[in-house]
């Protein structure tokens, strides 16, 4: 009701300051879809972010209403659908579980351009764009490995997709490289969004003994209990530091709103082709918060980790690496393909879990 | 460890038990409010606001408390002033106040919330084990105690609960013998809505110090399968809300273990053992039905209109 609501008043707003000026008619609708709402303070909230500086950016021409708090599932689809119908040029469908609602919904209106985000199905007029994560994350493992005196690092994860399988061996991977013993604990809370039970799953894996915490769920509960047990933490999609002052060392900040500008401008000049692009560090389109709550020189070794992956220098998953049961991924030097990242179904060795299937 | 976990539970488990009481109050007058999810995220935004804007977490108690409960008379003006159906406004009840209290909180968004500090009970807090457990817990903890007991006492051992009870079975009788079931049924959705506003106070004061849209994520859901789930008896919503709060909690530290153990336990499986757990409970009290007919109120969600 609520999504509806803005989404109406967002347009009617528009469209009532223009009204009879011949702009009106001219301005494109570029459309986002939420799975959250967008002040949860993580994923969401950056999307939001993104829209706002893309509105800013082509204030002129374009508008950018949206639908927060859509559930993944038939409803994304009447959603969707819905957004499609209202005239959109261009509509983000923000969540990985809104890929196949997304394919379906292009399929029936092709003249419409589609970007998803995280996904893999793409067609002639739907896109899809994703952040390397995993790059971030292998910084995180490194900041892990020296800041932790226990050795153990929690992971507290949502559902057992590629994109968070990968984040977590990025995670490891980045741990080992700085101390080869470093261990992983992950538990999955199976949601992105529900604050008691992702402060639940931070207090589980600190019960169980860790002493330093990440998240690949969307909101700031973590850091509060990370905060309150007196241990350090990680952000996730934004800076959570608000939540941690004292106890955030940094986050992955995703930062779309350059992507959404430079993709609107192609819609808006005719030259939108659909692309699968996978942009990171070096691209701006995640960002890592300011290296805080920790000694120089670890700080010192973020820094460069992050300078070498920017230019390429470093890849996080190069071989040699094992797989979880100790056989061979990866040779000495060899990088992983994009697409067995994006598929990623098994873990390195080192994860102390055994994946879901 | 087992105390950390322990202490785990009860944060989880204190919000159910209390909302789910509030809840069973209502259904025991007759009135079905499915609106116990809107009226919780109204008590937990009122909470934290109030809390915010004075800097005091009692004070916050009672802002949840207050908007709970006002929010439920809205409920109540519809369905026992206008005799709308109680199912579908219940349902608007809940789409509403998770969009209205969007709206009250954007201002509260990734504030930094004022913390419910625990209240330490001298001597008894000594105790070895239960003393930190507890007596060494917050208000709203030794509140839903007291609202266990409390209600127990008053449903069946009060004159006042007796006719309440009756206009539950048969607001008909109780309406020909004298009895005014508008006001107490009344009375009883705003115990409901205070106890949900409460509930939500404890999510955004104890549970999770913070404001964020949504922030129940189904719990006042869960609250009304557990009126079920306790054939609508006090003590049984106790136990029922500490199985539910248990079984979540055990879940995570289940996955961690087994993985210590090396052995494969489907997440999403654990995940769903509070549900499954539901079902067969459902199962085992619905086998006799003779004392869920006692326990059921006949009059549940029927609507009343005096003078027919």
């Amino acid at each position: 009701m609520k999504k509806l609501i803005i989404a109406l008043a967002a347009t009617a707003a528009v469209l009532g300051g223009f009204a009879g000026s011949a702009s009106a008619q001219e301005k494109k609708k570029i459309c986002f879809i939420y799975v959250g709402s967008k002040t949860d303070g993580g994923w969401t909230q950056a999307h939001d972010i993104g829209r706002q500086a893309l509105q800013k950016a082509l204030d002129d021409k374009i508008e950018t209403p949206f639908l927060e708090s859509v559930p993944e599932g038939p409803d994304a689809e009447r959603a969707i659908e819905r957004m499609a119908r209202s005239g959109c040029a261009l509509i983000y469908t923000t969540s990985f579980g809104f890929m196949d609602a997304t394919v379906k919904v292009a399929a029936k209106f092709p003249n419409v351009k589609f970007e998803h985000a995280t996904g893999f199905k793409a067609a002639e007029n739907l896109a899809t764009y994703n952040s390397r994560f995993y790059e971030g994350r292998y910084i995180q493992g490194q900041i892990a490995a020296k800041m932790s005196k226990k050795g153990v690092a929690g992971y507290i994860a949502s559902f057992p997709i590629p994109e968070v399988v990968m984040g977590i061996n990025a995670f490891e991977l980045g741990a080992k490289s700085v101390n080869p013993e470093f261990k992983l604990k992950v538990v999955w809370a199976n949601t992105w969004f529900d604050p008691g039970k992702e402060a639940d799953a931070a207090k589980a894996l600190i019960d169980q003994g860790v002493d330093i915490l990440t998240q690949h769920t969307d909101t700031t509960a973590p850091m509060q209990v990370a905060a309150e047990r007196g241990i350090v933490a990680f952000g996730q999609a934004s800076d959570m530091i608000a939540a941690g002052p004292k106890t955030q060392l940094t986050a992955i900040v995703d930062t779309w709103g350059a992507y959404y500008i430079k993709r609107t401008k192609a819609v808006l000049d005719g030259s939108w082709k659909s692309e699968q692009i996978w942009d990171g560090l070096k691209d701006g389109i995640l960002t890592m918060a300011p290296y805080t709550n920790m000694p120089d020189d670890v700080k010192a070794m973020a820094e460069e980790t992050e300078a070498k992956i920017k230019s390429g220098e470093l890849h996080p998953f190069t071989g040699p690496i094992n797989k979880q049961d100790g056989s061979e991924w990866l040779k000495a030097g060899e990088k992983a393909e994009d697409g067995v990242l994006l598929g990623m179904n098994f873990y390195i060795e080192g994860v102390d879990d055994k994946l879901p299937k | 460890m087992f105390e950390a976990i322990l202490l785990t539970v009860i944060t989880a488990s204190t919000p159910l038990v209390i909302a789910a009481l509030g809840e069973l109050v209502t259904e025991r007058s007759g009135v079905l409010n499915l609106g116990v999810e809107g009226m919780m995220i109204m008590g937990a935004v009122a909470a934290f606001a109030t809390a915010q804007l004075t800097g005091s977490a009692y004070l916050g108690i009672l802002g949840g408390i207050v908007g709970g409960g006002i929010f439920s008379l809205l409920f109540g003006f519809l369905t026992l002033t206008l005799v709308a159906n109680q199912v579908a406004t219940g349902l608007a009840l809940t789409i509403l106040g998770l969009g209205l209290s969007g709206q009250i909180g954007e201002a509260f968004v990734g504030m930094p919330g004022v913390r419910l500090q625990p209240i330490v009970i001298p001597l008894l807090s000594d105790i070895p084990f239960f003393g930190r457990v507890l007596f060494s817990q917050d208000l709203i903890f030794y509140m839903s105690v007291a609202l266990v007991f409390g209600i127990s006492w008053f449903l069946f051992k009060s004159r006042a609960g007796l006719k309440m009870r009756a206009i539950g079975d048969s607001h008909g009788s109780a309406h020909a013998l004298g009895i005014n079931v508008v006001r107490t049924r009344y009375l009883a959705v705003l115990f409901g809505g205070a106890c949900a506003g409460l509930a939500g106070a404890q999510l955004s004061l104890v549970y999770t110090p913070q404001w964020v849209e949504n922030m129940t994520a189904g719990r006042g859901w869960i609250a009304l399968a557990l009126v079920v789930f306790a054939s609508w008896r006090p003590l049984r919503v106790l136990a029922g809300g500490y199985l539910f709060g248990a079984v979540g909690i055990g879940q995570l530290h289940a996955q961690l273990l087994a993985q210590s153990g090396g052995i494969a336990i489907p997440s999403q499986l654990l995940s769903a053992l509070p549900y499954v757990a539901t079902i067969v409970v459902l199962i085992i009290i619905s086998h006799n039905r003779r004392t869920t007919l006692i326990n059921t109120p006949a009059s549940l969600g029927k609507p009343f209109v005096p003078d027919r």
